[in-house]
């Protein structure tokens, strides 16, 4: 007779095969930045571009260019609708570069700048999105200093697509990593999740509902400069929380560090009005994107110090601990819920919300 | 948030959770099932069973709506979603249900135009919106929702939309209950009801149960006190030696339900002579199709259908789990042929199905999760 935890076990063994992709056509799961995205960069990219530098799968890739220390990454962008409260796609486009650089410890410095655009898009609508790139360029600190042009059929594109790609420079000898958390380290994040995914939702306007629910769009380079200047050995690792939410971030940490993350559902901050779209539509919050949220993974002897820091920021004044690194079971991330009970949060397979960033 | 913290409410559960432990008799055992895939999912979602006793064992039953429906149906709505110039809408829970060679989401990314939906006045929306396009709204659920695509119907047909139509794939829960209660290979307790589908049906229809089984039937809300809450009433029956039908979800469920829907799906629809059920076979008088009056709307009377066929993969043993006679990780090929990403059974893929809800919030031992959780 099977016993309950050879199944189990025997889980663990099948989750980490070589991912194969299955499909014989790209779905919308592919792009939800769960399960189905990361076996398509398995199988597919890495498989294909297998090099030292990208098989860590930071957010970006650290460089030695002579002597310096440079980060460069590259980010595409294709939410729907184009303007939603709190920002727009120019200023999402900015921000994500400029966070996937800030969270690998590289003070951003240049940014580029492609765009797909529609035959019929209005002109208008595009210099407003230009200048919000520029005015969030402006508030990261960085320049837009390279970029490209395409224009295809109508009905071709949905409007307008940008990607940005970014460089960065590496100025202090640590820089905060996915394998770097150990056991005894806290979880923090910088503010209350879910926000970005919750106002693209809302300005979809299918769902009939009404809140003030705002993006959460923000740089974090002035930020996390703060963090790693008071505490440059203690932060072990830095992400941004996009598509996928908190939770996706979280088990890549686990997975990447082979550790186990404790969260605690109650410490977790989440606007109500986050919280009963959420209810309403049955999704959790931990899945739900942000693009101004960092999640820090800090030694546990200094994590009140860096959630002062954080709070004393104005992208992080609602900074809080949210969980802690444990030893087991090593690669999976728990939650004590609000209940009192305890469960799995695991990878996604698809997102619930297509096209968020 | 009002209307739902006070049900989870952590100093309440730990007073219930001693209740419910001091009610257990000391050497006995008590399986009790949660009909409905909703409370399957607060189950999971809040951990609930860290409340529960060892005595006490949930046995997750047939009540979630996407796991139901056998794969010969998915590869049916596939093949109407094909057809020129229709646009096929449903809830995205189907999108990755599997059928014998596609699902939605598959058959989507072949060029087929098929969108997720979030009500059924959606669907007639969209048809509003697309008067040269043909908009079929692929209808799933219990007794809950078919007010909504009878309510749909209703208002497709006062306002002559004519390139409109459900494919019904409504069930009932009664003659569901009645299947579990006749399967020779369970023993059960006594039963959480479904919460939602009683807000429209009631509990009268629950009584035979109580009558000819001697089963226990609490009908308990989706919160997670009112499922530690049913476990309560249920050992309470059971330590009085009753089995009745008792109404723990009365600040939504009225005892008689709600007769105007069940007027309305009585006439826009009609209790099908059978249907199949995945993993269960063919059910007598277990589901709706429309009724002749609506056949204008009726996908089925529309589209040249071609009745589908399939059988479960033989490896599945969904039958055996949506029963409650398997535990998920007990299915031969639950985690490794058969993962939340690579479904083989349908109750691996909606959030509301039990080998979803366990692979995805409950796996790995409970002594470990604990241990690792431990403050």
């Amino acid at each position: 007779m099977t016993t309950e935890k050879q199944v189990l076990d025997r889980i663990e063994r099948v989750r980490r095969r070589r991912a194969v992709v299955r499909e014989e056509r790209i779905t919308l799961a592919h792009g939800s930045g769960g399960k189905a995205t990361r076996t398509l960069i398995d199988a597919v990219f890495l498989e294909a571009f297998r090099n030292p530098l990208l098989a860590p799968l930071e957010d970006g890739a650290t460089l030695a260019l002579d002597g310096a220390r440079a980060v460069f990454t590259t980010d595409a962008f294709v939410v729907s609708p184009l303007f939603f409260p709190g920002g727009d796609i120019g200023d999402l486009a900015v921000n994500g570069t400029v966070n996937d650089l800030a969270v690998c410890g590289a003070r951003p410095l240049y940014l580029s700048a492609g765009f797909i655009l529609e035959e019929g898009f209005p002109v208008g609508d595009l210099r407003r999105i230009v200048a919000s790139m520029a005015a969030a360029a402006e508030a990261a600190g960085v320049s837009i200093v390279t970029g490209d042009t395409k224009v295809v059929q109508r009905g071709k594109a949905d409007g307008c697509y940008i990607t940005t790609a970014g460089v960065g420079v590496v100025e202090r000898p640590i820089t905060p990593s996915i394998s770097a958390a150990r056991p005894g380290d806290a979880v923090i994040v910088s503010g209350p999740i879910g926000e970005h995914g919750a106002a693209i939702m809302l300005a979809r306007g299918e769902l009939g509902i009404e809140a003030d629910t705002v993006s959460d769009t923000a740089p974090l380079n002035g930020l996390v400069a703060e963090l790693l200047d008071a505490l440059p050995t203690q932060v072990r690792t830095l992400r941004d929380a996009t598509r996928g939410g908190v939770a996706t971030v979280l088990n890549e940490v686990a997975a990447a560090s082979g550790v186990s993350v404790v969260m605690d559902e109650e410490s977790v901050p989440v606007q109500p009005a986050v919280t009963g779209m959420c209810e309403l539509l049955g999704i959790d919050p931990l899945y739900v994107a942000c693009e101004g949220r960092l999640v820090a993974v800090v030694d546990g002897d200094h994590a009140e110090r860096a959630v002062d820091i954080m709070r004393g920021h104005p992208v992080g004044a609602g900074a809080a601990i949210i969980g802690w690194v444990g030893e087991d079971p090593p690669g999976l991330v728990l939650l004590r819920t609000a209940f009192g009970g305890t469960r799995i949060v695991d990878l996604l397979v698809g997102d619930p919300l297509p096209r968020i960033c | 948030m009002r209307f739902v913290d006070e049900f989870r409410d952590a100093d309440a559960a730990r007073a219930l959770a001693a209740r419910i432990a001091a009610r257990c008799e000391p050497g006995r055992r008590y399986k009790f099932m949660e009909v409905c895939g909703g409370h399957t999912h607060t189950i999971y979602k809040h951990g609930i069973e860290d409340y529960l006793p060892e005595a006490v064992t949930l046995v997750h039953g047939p009540g979630c709506p996407v796991c139901v429906i056998p794969m010969g149906r998915v590869d049916d709505a596939v093949h109407i979603a094909r057809q020129p110039d229709v646009i096929m809408t449903s809830f995205g829970d189907m999108m990755r249900v599997p059928g014998g060679a596609a699902t939605f989401l598959d058959a989507k990314a072949q060029g087929a135009d098929i969108r997720m939906v979030y009500s059924p006045l959606d669907a007639l929306k969209i048809a509003r919106e697309n008067p040269d396009r043909r908009v079929v709204f692929m209808a799933i659920g219990f007794e809950t929702t078919a007010p909504s695509t009878a309510v749909t119907v209703l208002r497709a047909a006062e306002e002559g939309i004519d390139n409109f139509s459900v494919f019904c794939n409504h069930v009932l829960i009664i003659p569901a209950v009645k299947a579990i209660l006749d399967s020779p290979d369970l023993r059960l307790d006594g039963f959480i009801g479904p919460g939602h589908v009683s807000t429209i049906i009631g509990c009268r229809p629950y009584e035979f149960i109580a009558r000819d089984y001697r089963q226990p039937f609490v009908v308990a809300g989706f919160e997670p006190l009112d499922i530690l809450h049913a476990v309560d009433l249920l050992l309470g029956q059971l330590a009085e030696g009753r089995g009745e039908v008792e109404n723990q979800y009365a600040r939504v469920v009225p005892w008689e339900g709600n007769r105007i829907a069940m007027e309305v799906i009585g006439t826009v629809m009609r209790v099908r002579p059978h249907f199949e059920w995945r993993g269960l076979g063919f059910i007598s008088h277990s589901a709706l199709e429309m009724a002749e009056e609506y056949a204008a709307f009726d996908a089925e009377r529309i589209f040249d259908i071609p009745g589908t066929r399939i059988a479960d993969p033989m490896a599945c043993q969904c039958g055996e789990v949506l029963k409650g006679v398997l535990k998920p990780w007990e299915c031969k090929v639950f985690g490794t042929a058969c993962t939340p990403e690579t479904p083989i059974g349908t109750c691996m893929v909606s959030s509301e199905g039990a080998c979803a809800a366990y692979y995805n919030f409950g796996r790995f031992s409970r002594e470990r999760v604990r241990e690792a959780t431990r403050a």
